[in-house]
């Protein structure tokens, strides 16, 4: 059972309280109408699968009732960090890469 | 009765306390102290069970969680538990136990003729291959099958006990109270951090508890006294014995099963009988310890064949030796010790046969200082005798203990000890997720890495040393608790010969011809068995696992997986790295359900919830349904009705006169700001631009795909504040959707959204004398035709009570609701009930308002509908604004062609042709009925009732295309052979122009 900080309450809590809701920056397009079927397609069906980093939202349903973002690893389900909504991630695949090339570069010198 | 096999001195038991005790009905004696495994072993007890497929004797091969045979079913009548292991259940006086299996019983049983004369007819597959063609006898097969296998049985009756959850949290959590982890705690609690430290067994110290080793200089098990004292004095550490961690999930969230009085009595004579403890835990050390591997031999299953570590165990923490004359086979040094102690016992070591050439540890001088001889280069290949071990074939083997190279020799014997090393336990580190990984030096399996905050110490690391283990404990307790440690064991470890890694003791004979070698048996999976698999083409040890069932037991393979492993990496020409390993899931060892129940059961199970309302309903004989949470009043019978005589009562009176109805379970949502009526807008289909206060609108609501997802009234209150109503069962998933968009796509707008759905309670009555009721309790509004129409809201005073009125109808009759704050709404109850008992005012419930919406076909989000459905699929355009400047959720997604496609599934009306027939809900319908199977599915039936007021049955469906096939004849094929014709049709059947509501 994941624990899960809230950036709103400042707490950890369980997951319980918690629901998920899909993938984390979708953004509406802002004049559906121009834009063609197979757009408005990816935008409402298609989602990315990662084995590994996620950008993801959680809702505080029994808590604050605010929405958040969550980078969570989905293979060891490891939460590196969550975030308001509206804010970007400071941990992403790209960033991790680099962190571990980084360490193997040191272990190497 | 003698317990013939208990030592007269020595031990962990009170000889104070006899205890008397049954085993499949025979009278037995114990000690205060004892397991129901080691009193069993005492008395001479040999087999306590018939084994899973081939109906073989097996006896007590452990001594603790992993025993895979002796599985029992403990006490009687209500309290009866199934399959506890007899090597983990204390003795007390006037348990009860039986064997699990075995007919007529475990000493005599019909079945194992089936096993010795099928035995060899019953590879691995056996029941896959033989019983599953046809594949509808199966069921037929699987009644006998289990019959004649099976393991315990559940009572049927209630569980006389009660049962608690705690959730728990702490800086450190310990688990396993051996060595390493008491010098883990011990350490971590020195700190002052918060530490909670668990162990299986009725007092800690583990392997401490049987061992003649010292620690500093201390006996090991007055070392484990002091540290266990040493612990409850310290009000930081939470130490509970006779607790099992059983599950370790993400984020250091641990599940702990707290036995409290299971060694006590069957049933808790007061208080809980077990608790769930739900650890959340900064750091959790692992101290876990390994098992024994028992050794893969011809007949290595006989009763009399044990572990060599229990029968240590048993002889010095329980003074039972279970047997006189003894051979001990091993790979490696701690054979040697079962030796001593069997010797220092008194009882004789026939020989101590190491399949090493040239074993060497100070514990192989030890023995043979003290006489014993040991046969070096050689194996038990296959053990000899029936119901009981009566003797041990031995012979040389190479020195990669790969084939036998001389003439055996038999040993008589009545018990054989077998070490073949040790397996870490594993299996908690599994349940996070992380795989274990091989450790060639120790020969097994050691826990992978992990993202959990997370120590290993001892065993299962495989630091089997006792200075190892503590010096691991201790570093592992500094570790987690963030401290120094400068503390150093030193138990005078003796040193230890390299041991041999040795998975199957071959035979004279190939593994297919030889005597069964078990590798499994719970399961009674068998090296040949494995071997089959592998040459059938299994690979994956997964797929093995399957294939075989190997590990599949209640202890999962604690005992057999390393072995069985082993066997299919050498079949399959590889190592035991590159086959790996299948992992363990929770439980580690089966747990209640009471015990995961908890107090959730009953009318705790879920929350019920009940309006204002409910004590009225209750009293005038409602019958009730489930919305949700919410219990609704489904109908309210009269004495002598069946259910359709009151439904049809039910709904009359509304047509003719006026029913009430609770309608207080309806989501609703306050929602206020400068630009509520903006965000309505977008999150409904239809215009609210132009909605003055005071005024209602009906509101069809779309996710993004275009489908209906649910529906209401919403009501101007003012210009800045609304009030939204959802279906009952949709309220908190609107509400979410609400806040979902606000906050991630339109933080912009000034708009706040508050449930109010339990501080309103909601009087809904309906009929052309329904402005005649409320006319006599409401005096300061206008409620004329003209002066309040039809979608009007006014707020007035009703009964002396400030309310909220709607003019708003789900019944296609004239209709108001009347919502107070639900305090007020019992009375508001009774006093429209009162006003209304002139006309005859009748109480309906869900299943009539079922009744009356569908004949004007107004849908029921849900229903009607299952997210599949648009508005202009359900005949509903008009509810779509098509002027709208915003692109309202769904809107864009009108025009996908899928969404535009013509002949979509959509929802029309359904009239029998047959008029006294009411369409089964659910039923398929087709336009060919005498299509061949399969037919083309047209679309299934989403309500159907009898309407009285009508004289007939009505139904809604979906059918393809339907808007377009009015007047066409479909057909419902049901299950009971009929065939029920009906004519599409518009769904409003009553009051098609809709001059009732508007009255």
């Amino acid at each position: 059972m994941h624990h899960i900080y809230c950036p709103y309450c400042e707490e950890t809590r369980e997951e319980e309280e918690y629901s998920y809701t899909g993938e984390a920056h979708i953004e509406r397009p802002k004049d559906p109408a121009s834009i063609t079927d197979e757009a408005w397609g990816d935008y409402l069906f298609f989602r990315s699968n990662p084995r590994g980093i996620h950008h993801e939202m959680w809702f505080h349903a029994a808590g604050c009732r605010r929405y958040f973002n969550a980078t969570r690893d989905t293979h060891s389900y490891q939460i590196h960090e969550t975030y308001k909504m509206g804010e970007l991630p400071t941990i992403t695949a790209k960033t991790i890469a680099a962190d571990t090339l980084a360490a193997q570069q040191g272990d190497a010198s | 009765m003698s317990q013939v096999n208990r030592l007269a001195t020595g031990g962990r038991i009170d000889r104070a306390k006899p205890m008397s005790f049954t085993f499949n009905g025979k009278t037995y004696q114990g000690f205060d102290g004892d397991t129901l495994a080691s009193a069993m072993l005492a008395n001479g007890v040999g087999i306590v069970g018939r084994s899973f497929k081939y109906s073989r004797a097996r006896g007590i091969l452990g001594h603790g969680a992993e025993e895979p045979n002796a599985l029992m079913q403990l006490h009687k009548g209500n309290a009866t538990v199934p399959n506890p292991r007899a090597t983990q259940v204390e003795l007390f006086d006037g348990l009860t136990a039986t064997s699990t299996n075995g007919w007529p019983n475990a000493e005599f049983d019909i079945m194992q003729w089936v096993g010795i004369i099928g035995g060899k007819l019953m590879p691995p597959g056996f029941y896959y291959k033989t019983f599953m063609a046809p594949q509808k006898m199966w069921m037929t097969y699987e009644k006998f099958i289990r019959k004649a296998a099976g393991f315990g049985k559940l009572s049927l009756e209630p569980d006389p006990d009660t049962y608690d959850k705690l959730n728990v949290h702490c800086d450190v959590m310990v688990v396993g109270a051996g060595p390493a982890g008491l010098a883990a705690a011990l350490e971590a609690g020195r700190s002052g951090k918060r530490v909670i430290i668990v162990d299986e067994q009725n007092e800690f110290g583990g392997t401490l508890l049987g061992s003649k080793q010292t620690v500093d200089g201390v006996d090991a098990a007055a070392w484990a006294e002091q540290a266990t004292s040493e612990l409850a004095g310290m009000a930081n550490v939470t130490a509970m014995p006779r607790t099992t961690a059983f599950g370790y999930y993400d984020h250091n969230f641990l599940c702990a099963l707290e036995r409290r009085t299971d060694h006590i009595g069957p049933v808790a004579l007061a208080g809980t009988r077990q608790r769930v403890h739900r650890i959340r835990a900064h750091q959790v050390v692992l101290a876990t310890g390994a098992i024994e591997r028992p050794l893969v031999f011809g007949n290595n299953d006989l009763p009399g064949i044990m572990l060599a570590n229990s029968v240590s165990t048993y002889i010095n923490r329980y003074a039972v030796v279970p047997g006189q004359r003894c051979v001990v086979m091993t790979t490696n040094d701690s054979g040697y010790q079962t030796a001593l102690d069997i010797q220092s016992a008194g009882r004789t070591v026939v020989a101590v046969v190491d399949s090493r050439h040239a074993p060497d540890g100070r514990l192989v001088e030890a023995a043979k200082v003290a006489g014993i001889q040991v046969m070096a280069g050689h194996g038990v290949i296959e053990a000899q005798g029936g119901k009981k071990v009566t003797g041990a074939i031995v012979a040389p083997l190479d020195e990669a203990g790969d084939k036998v190279t001389g003439a055996g020799k038999t040993l008589s014997c009545d018990l054989i000890a077998v070490a073949g090393g040790w397996s870490p336990v594993v299996h908690l580190s599994c349940h996070t997720g992380s795989r274990p990984v091989w450790q060639e030096d120790v020969a097994g399996f050691v826990p992978g890495p992990t993202i959990q905050n997370q120590h290993l110490a001892g065993a299962v690391a495989g630091e089997y040393g006792l200075s190892q283990a503590l010096n691991a404990g201790i570093q592992a307790g500094a570790t987690a608790a963030g401290t120094e440690c400068a503390q150093v064991f030193n138990c005078g470890d003796e040193s230890e010969g390299a041991a041999q890694a040795l998975y199957l003791v071959p035979h004279t004979k190939p593994i297919s011809r030889a005597p069964k070698q078990f590798v499994d048996f719970q399961n009674d999976v068998t090296a040949a068995g494995i071997e089959l698999a592998a040459r059938e083409g299994f690979q994956s040890i997964e797929h093995v696992k399957r294939y075989t069932a190997m590990g599949f037991g209640t202890d999962q393979g604690k005992t057999g997986n390393v072995n069985g492993m082993a066997i299919v990496a050498k079949a399959l020409n590889k190592s035991i790295a590159e086959t790996g390993t299948t992992i363990f899931r929770p439980a580690y060892t089966p747990v209640t359900f009471g015990a995961i129940g908890g107090r959730d059961i009953g009318v705790l199970l879920d929350p019920a919830r009940h309006t204002a309302m409910h004590p009225w309903h209750v009293a005038n004989g409602a019958e009730f349904e489930n919305v949700g949470q919410w219990k609704r009043p489904w109908y309210f019978p009269q004495a002598g009705e069946t259910m359709q005589q009151t439904l049809n009562r039910e709904c009359l009176a509304v047509r003719n006169s006026v029913g009430m109805l609770d309608a207080s379970t309806l989501g609703k949502i306050d929602i206020q700001g400068k630009d509520a009526r903006e965000f309505l807008n977008r999150v409904y289909t239809n215009a609210w631009t132009k909605l003055a206060p005071g005024k209602c609108r009906y509101g069809l609501m779309l996710k993004e795909d275009g489908m209906i997802f649910d529906d209401g009234v919403t009501a101007c209150l003012s210009d800045h504040h609304f009030l939204m109503t959802t279906t009952s069962g949709g309220a908190a998933a609107v509400l979410a959707w609400l806040e979902l968009w606000h906050q991630t796509e339109w933080p912009e707008l000034d708009v706040y959204f508050t449930s109010v759905t339990d501080q309103w309670a909601t009087c809904s009555f309906a009929g052309p004398n329904s402005r005649k009721v409320l006319e006599k309790l409401c005096t300061d509004v206008d409620l004329s035709a003209e002066a309040m129409k039809f979608m009007d809201y006014r707020e007035g005073t009703v009964a002396g009570i400030k309310s909220r009125i709607f003019r708003i109808s789900f019944t296609g009759e004239l209709s108001f609701e009347v919502n107070v704050p639900a305090d007020q709404g019992h009375y508001m109850w009774q006093k429209l009930m009162e006003a209304g008992e002139e006309f005859g005012i009748t109480p309906y419930g869900t299943e009539s308002m079922h009744v009356l919406r569908a004949e004007k076909g107004f849908i029921i989000a849900g229903q009607d509908t299952d997210g599949s459905m648009t508005p202009y699929d359900c005949l509903m355009g008009w509810a779509v604004g098509k002027t709208k400047t915003f692109s309202f959720l769904g809107e864009r997604s009108f025009t996908r062609p899928d969404t535009a496609r013509a002949d979509r599934k959509q929802l029309v009306g359904l009239k029998p042709k047959d008029p006294t027939v009411v369409i089964p809900e659910g039923s398929q319908i087709v336009m060919d009925p005498n299509q061949p199977i399969p037919m083309d599915m047209m679309g299934h039936v989403t309500s159907s009732y009898w309407s009285e007021c009508l004289g007939h049955g009505i139904a809604m469906g979906t059918v393809k295309g339907g808007l377009a096939r009015m007047g066409e004849t479909v057909y419902c094929p049901l299950a009971d052979g009929r065939v029920l014709a009906a004519e599409i049709c518009s769904p409003v059947f009553y009051d098609p122009k809709g001059d009732h509501h508007h009255d």
